[in-house]
């Protein structure tokens, strides 16, 4: 079409999630015909987000502060904290604010098939702090499929002997359902009616 | 649970499906004979029609074996059907989503509801349950178990979809186990966690298919697809066997400690020896005992529409309304009065049919009521009486 870095631009946008080639291009033309309002704070907007932002040290949360805010808040119950899969289901409780305490991200689930062992996942840092004294829950939110399954299992063998109480939400998640595209009521029930795992 | 919506199939779209390049077709009444030469497409209308519910369809074909061969355009195929339910009209769509689309994964078909994404597969088959005939069934019980299982779980998912689910959440544990004894990471946890999801799923599974064959057994007792012969049929699975003498929780357990004892022969036999794919189906002529493997073509095809007829009765009593039935070729093997009984049958059921046949003849006893129709590579044709 117009040169090698419009077809660039919207290869790149083109791999981004919910987008296809076809919306790629919508959203690059849009960009072009503005580039002074939406194409530059766009670009700065990104470089910034990806000089500043990094995992927490302590949860894996995204932030550009470490700890992140959530870590960071004294308000916040830290005997508790909630194991999810990706800090999109972070942003999904946070956004129902059904969960007072403290998260902990583990980076994806165990699958022999996909080849992801436990060596993959965030798991030392949160025996570490599971094991610290403060902590006297630890709630397990992964999703309700075959591998959150064995991924809460997994964790619940090595997190009773520290000596916490190890809860999971209640099941019903829809079909290969992420807690991302629950609603916040069924959030909000889910994690009410966990139960001991 | 659910009710079956369906009560009558009102318009299918086949877009480069098969044969079919482009077909829009309206059958006028419940039932519909479809009459055609061999090759002339039939199987593949009621092919078509088994893909509007979940699975893999009457062929259990692979979703890229789906498209038609020498297609244009993007390569996608599609499959559309309007139905008239108790709250007025609604449509089921499937097919392959071209390449970029926002929820398009290679090889994999997507459903939409009245032109939406359904919530989940199981609103679809909760508005529209399926079961088919096919004549590749005759050597049901010639062949391997997987047949008589699948055969079996295509049963159970018409009456409750959430089984559809469980068989695949077991069969998911149960190869991420066999990959793990395989490359022989012995982490026991992690075994004891995809054994717990197999016990979980298995025993649910078990039970449902139990519950069928007893719920089916009780229904082709008391004559619903009489005349043809009252079947009876048996679930050989351990699982059942220990859910007939123990509650669900318990043979859990004994399942779990069954894998985990068996990893180093599992690991040998690089498949697990115990569980719900193990599982295996029997009929038998319940008046003369004689099993299905033992008996005549014709005897297993009409113990076979006995099971088909009985099962869609147990739907339509369970469920509010009777199935889509897709009978492929059901009057061969059947001598003159199982014809005229089984024709009458469907006029009872009263669901959604299709019915193929390579001469109408065979079905005059449905013909003031059934839409009669010719198959050809271009399309349906209505059929002069
Ligand atoms: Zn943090």
């Amino acid at each position: 079409m117009g040169g090698p870095e419009i077809d660039r631009l919207i290869g790149l946008l083109a791999k981004l999630p919910g987008l296809g080639p076809r919306s790629a291009r919508r959203a690059a033309l849009k960009m072009l015909q503005q580039p002074d309002t939406r194409m530059l704070p766009l670009a700065s907007a990104l470089a910034e987000a990806a000089r500043a932002v990094k995992p927490c040290a302590s949860c894996g949360n995204l932030d550009s502060r470490d700890p992140c805010f959530i870590c960071a808040d004294l308000h916040r119950d830290r005997t508790t904290i909630c194991v999810v899969e990706s800090v999109g289901d972070l942003w999904a409780l946070e956004r129902a604010s059904v969960h007072r305490g403290l998260y902990h991200i583990l980076g994806g689930t165990l699958s022999a098939l996909a080849g992801i062992s436990p060596d993959d996942l965030n798991i030392p840092p949160l025996l570490a702090r599971a094991g610290d004294g403060t902590v006297r829950e630890v709630i397990l939110a992964l999703g309700a499929t075959v591998d959150g399954a064995t991924t809460m299992h997994w964790l619940a063998d090595r997190l009773r002997p520290l000596g916490v109480n190890v809860t999971r939400i209640a099941q019903g998640m829809p079909m290969g359902g992420a807690l991302d595209v629950l609603d916040d009521g069924t959030l909000a029930a889910a994690l009410r009616a966990r139960r001991p795992s | 649970m659910s009710e079956a919506a369906a009560r009558r199939l009102l318009r299918l779209t086949l877009t480069d499906f098969r044969n079919y390049p482009a077909l829009l077709w309206r059958p006028e009444t419940a039932i519909s004979v479809i009459v055609g030469p061999n090759g002339s497409g039939k199987t593949n209308l009621l092919e078509a029609a088994s893909l509007l519910v979940p699975g893999r369809g009457l062929r259990g074909a692979r979703v890229a074996d789906l498209l038609r061969q020498g297609a244009s355009g993007a390569g996608d195929w599609a499959v559309a059907g309007r139905f008239a339910g108790p709250d007025g009209e609604f449509d089921i769509g499937t097919g392959t989503l071209p390449e970029g689309s926002p929820d398009a994964q290679a090889n994999r078909r997507v459903f939409r509801l009245n032109g939406a994404p359904p919530r989940s597969q199981a609103e679809i088959a909760s508005l529209l349950a399926a079961i088919w005939l096919t004549p590749q069934m005759e050597r049901l019980f010639q062949e391997a178990a997987s047949g008589r299982r699948r055969f079996l779980d295509r049963l159970v998912f018409a009456l409750e979809p959430g089984h559809a689910r469980e068989v695949a959440s077991y069969e998911a544990a149960m190869a991420n186990r066999n990959r793990l004894l395989a490359e022989a990471r012995g982490d026991p946890a992690w075994l004891a966690g995809l054994e717990d999801g197999m016990a979980r799923h298995g025993v649910a599974a078990s039970a449902a298919r139990a519950g069928l064959v007893a719920r089916l057994n009780a229904a082709l007792a008391e004559g619903v697809a009489a005349p043809f012969p009252a079947a009876y049929m048996t679930l050989i699975c351990p699982i059942a066997e220990q859910l007939r003498a123990a509650p669900a929780l318990e043979v859990e357990e004994w399942l779990r400690d069954g894998l985990a004892g068996g990893r180093a022969q599992d690991r040998q036999a690089g498949a697990a020896r115990l569980g719900a794919h193990r599982a295996d189906m029997g009929l038998a002529d319940a008046a003369s005992g004689i099993p299905a493997q033992l008996a005549s073509t014709g005897q297993q095809k009409a113990l076979l529409i006995g099971v088909v007829l009985g099962h869609a009765a147990l739907i339509a009593t369970a469920r509010g309304a009777p199935p889509m039935l897709l009978l492929d070729e059901p009057a061969v093997h059947l001598d003159a009065d199982h014809r005229a009984a089984l024709c009458a049958a469907l006029r009872r059921l009263g669901g959604p049919t299709l019915v193929t046949g390579t001469d109408a003849e065979a079905y005059a006893g449905l013909r003031d009521e059934a839409g009669f129709w010719a198959c050809a590579a271009s399309g349906l044709e209505p059929l002069a009486a």
